[in-house]
């Protein structure tokens, strides 16, 4: 490999101060994390920054050239909207990098109480096609695109050349079925949603149930996710990645998916030459030492893939989910 | 206060070219609706099937009496989904709702409706949709009826009308990937549009034989059908000015009767919940989301939402 490329930014997730702080030691050139409330889509108990933390955080990743980019990506509910105002407010005020958003509204207080302020659009936004993202460019002045995970990568070249922004794409971690941001299969189950409070499958609803015969359920509220065998490992119930019976098939499939990982580290040159200019890596929930191993070697991988060297990413194979990992929808149509 | 407008949806589902023009055309000469919403919101491949049945469907339901509102697809991605939005909105005269963010630049300055698979959820979205042309918005169906009542306030003063979906299985999810292909084994590209033997939806139950979740194609239903009649007289009361039945393959002109007649206030809640029983609609049904609880759940009595 002799081609070299313009070096895409490495873009990294953090849930916490410690894992912002191990994730821009370990060459993230920006970092993304939310504050701890409803105002972003990963609002897990015990994750993310009060206002303080993430004052104090950006300190530390400026200092060392890192960016930081706040999350406010769920989407601004009535009557509570001014919470997701007020974390637009803070960042502006601690001067984050950018604001990534996804609803409307929010993007029009921003635009209009900050119009310095840099906007990039959401996965949670779901815009996959150009009419899609330039309307987003031209109403809000988007500085970049998170392309929702289902696009190929000749698709994304297509969709680079039709558009006047940057283009973010997620590369390695947890890969959702259903589109971002479009989502109601928590709140039908358990109440609280994932577009309006930030929550995904939350961990109070789940329960771990043992049948007599060994198997072991994983309830969501009160439904049966999936039902694992005395020999097979557990898995947490997400309702996308479960397994269900269908009329007419009466053993139970993943009707959606399997729990697999996104990795995409093989693809890095082709992204880079389809004009991706940020990579993402997925799991704010995750651990420091996660975080540590994943931005270590994609800093190693992005370096190598700029030089024309061919990047070894045989270790990431070891942290992605149940050890299954998938290119999704970005190797092959047939993934649909 | 102006009559609270009764509307049939559009059919979601892959019903032959038939059924679909027999279904519209009994909607256009029997139901009590006041608008029609024409056009695909799932999948673009189903598309050339009905097609050309569409201009004498449009004719014949406004000879109905009918308004007609042309919807355009939930989610744009493929070459063919993007075309198919975009010969919607070339369609001269024609008002559209909106259900994906790729339709709306095209709209702008032009009066135009957003639909349900729109995220709007708060007063500043509406402004800012409303200041581009939106005129009607059908809400988001997973939104509690104390967001209801601060965006009736606001769609009012903006002189727009605002919808909800009052009956029927309810969207909960969209994706790239399509379901009902996958179950036999094939891929979006060569479904052979298996989805066509499911004329509501292919049920899927848990492990241990719940009834759980409904696929059509790249979407994911309830299980359950929405049935608002209890929170009807609410939804009035703050300003609703339209109440939508997201048509099934049971008697949808008996099912259209009868929610004219309790938004007329010449049934009960009750009345209107026991025919619908005698009609056969698939029991129980869920109100939960209006209530701010899980959304497959049947809240008995009235009970305040959030």
């Amino acid at each position: 490999m002799n081609e070299t490329f313009a070096k895409p930014e490495l873009v990294c997730p953090a849930g916490t101060p410690a894992a912002l702080r191990t994730a821009v030691d370990a060459g993230a050139d920006a970092v993304y994390c939310g504050l701890a409330n409803e105002t972003n889509a990963r609002n897990f108990a015990g994750l993310n920054f009060t206002p303080q933390a993430l004052e104090q955080s950006i300190a530390y990743a400026h200092d060392r050239g890192a960016k930081v980019l706040l999350a406010v990506n769920s989407f601004a509910t009535s009557p509570r909207a001014q919470l997701w105002f007020d974390a637009v407010d803070l960042a502006a005020r601690l001067r984050a990098d950018a604001v990534i958003v996804a609803d409307i509204g929010v993007a029009s207080y921003a635009v209009s109480r900050y119009p310095g302020l840099r906007l990039h659009l959401s996965v949670q936004a779901g815009a996959s096609s150009p009419e899609a993202i330039r309307y987003y460019c031209e109403e809000f002045g988007i500085s970049r695109v998170v392309l929702p995970r289902i696009l190929t990568v000749p698709e994304i070249d297509a969709i680079h050349r039709e558009i006047p922004c940057e283009i973010e794409a997620f590369v390695f971690g947890n890969i959702g079925m259903m589109a971002e941001g479009r989502c109601s299969l928590t709140n039908y189950v358990t109440g609280v949603s994932t577009n309006m409070n930030g929550v995904c499958s939350p961990a109070s609803d789940v329960r771990y149930v043992e049948h007599s015969d060994g198997s072991t359920a994983a309830t969501l509220g009160d439904f049966e996710i999936d039902c694992y065998a005395a020999e097979e490992k557990t898995g947490y119930p997400t309702i996308c990645k479960g397994r269900y019976m269908r009329p007419g098939r009466e053993e139970p499939y993943y009707a959606f998916e399997e729990p697999v990982s996104l990795n995409l580290s093989a693809l890095l040159p082709d992204l880079v030459r389809a004009g991706v200019s940020a990579l993402k890596i997925e799991g704010r929930q995750r651990s420091r030492s996660y975080v540590h191993s994943v931005v270590s070697a994609y800093r190693r991988a992005v370096d190598d893939v700029a030089a024309g060297r061919t990047p070894d990413l045989s270790t990431l194979a070891m942290l992605t989910e149940g050890g299954k990992q998938t290119q999704g929808a970005y190797a092959t149509k047939k993934w649909r | 206060m102006a009559k609270p407008q009764l509307t049939m949806g559009p059919v979601l589902f892959h019903w032959s070219a038939e059924q679909k023009r027999d279904f519209w055309f009994r909607v256009a000469d029997e139901a009590p609706v006041d608008v029609a919403y024409l056009g695909e919101v799932i999948c673009s491949k189903r598309t050339p099937f009905f097609d050309s049945h569409l201009p004498e469907v449009a004719e014949r339901l406004i000879a109905g009496g009918k308004k007609v509102v042309w919807v355009t697809m939930a989610e744009v991605l493929s070459k063919l989904d993007r075309n198919t939005v975009s010969g919607m909105i070339v369609l001269e005269g024609a008002e559209i709702e909106a259900n994906d963010s790729s339709a709306l630049s095209r709209l702008s300055g032009r009066p135009h409706r957003i639909g349900q698979y729109f995220n709007v959820y708060n007063e500043l979205a509406m402004e800012h949709l409303a200041r581009n042309g939106a005129c009607h918005f059908t809400l988001p169906v997973e939104l509690p009826a104390g967001s209801f009542s601060t965006l009736a306030a606001t769609a009012h003063k903006l002189g727009a009308g605002m919808e909800v979906q009052i009956f029927g299985r309810v969207g909960l999810a969209l994706s790239a990937r399509c379901y009902h292909a996958r179950a036999h084994g094939r891929t979006k590209d060569n479904c052979l549009f298996v989805c066509e033997n499911d004329p509501d939806g292919m049920d899927l139950k848990t492990h241990s034989g719940a009834p759980f979740l409904s696929i059509n194609g790249i979407q994911t239903l309830s299980h359950r059908f929405l049935n608002l009649s209890r929170e009807v007289g609410e939804l009035k009361e703050i300003g609703v000015t339209a109440f939508r039945l997201s048509p099934h393959s049971c008697d949808m002109i008996a099912v259209s009767r009868l929610y004219r007649e309790l938004l007329d206030e010449r049934v009960t809640a009750d009345e209107t919940d026991n025919r619908l029983v005698e009609l056969g609609v698939r029991q129980p049904m869920m109100n939960g989301f209006f209530h701010a609880k899980p959304g497959f759940e049947r809240v008995a009595a009235h009970a305040s939402g959030e």
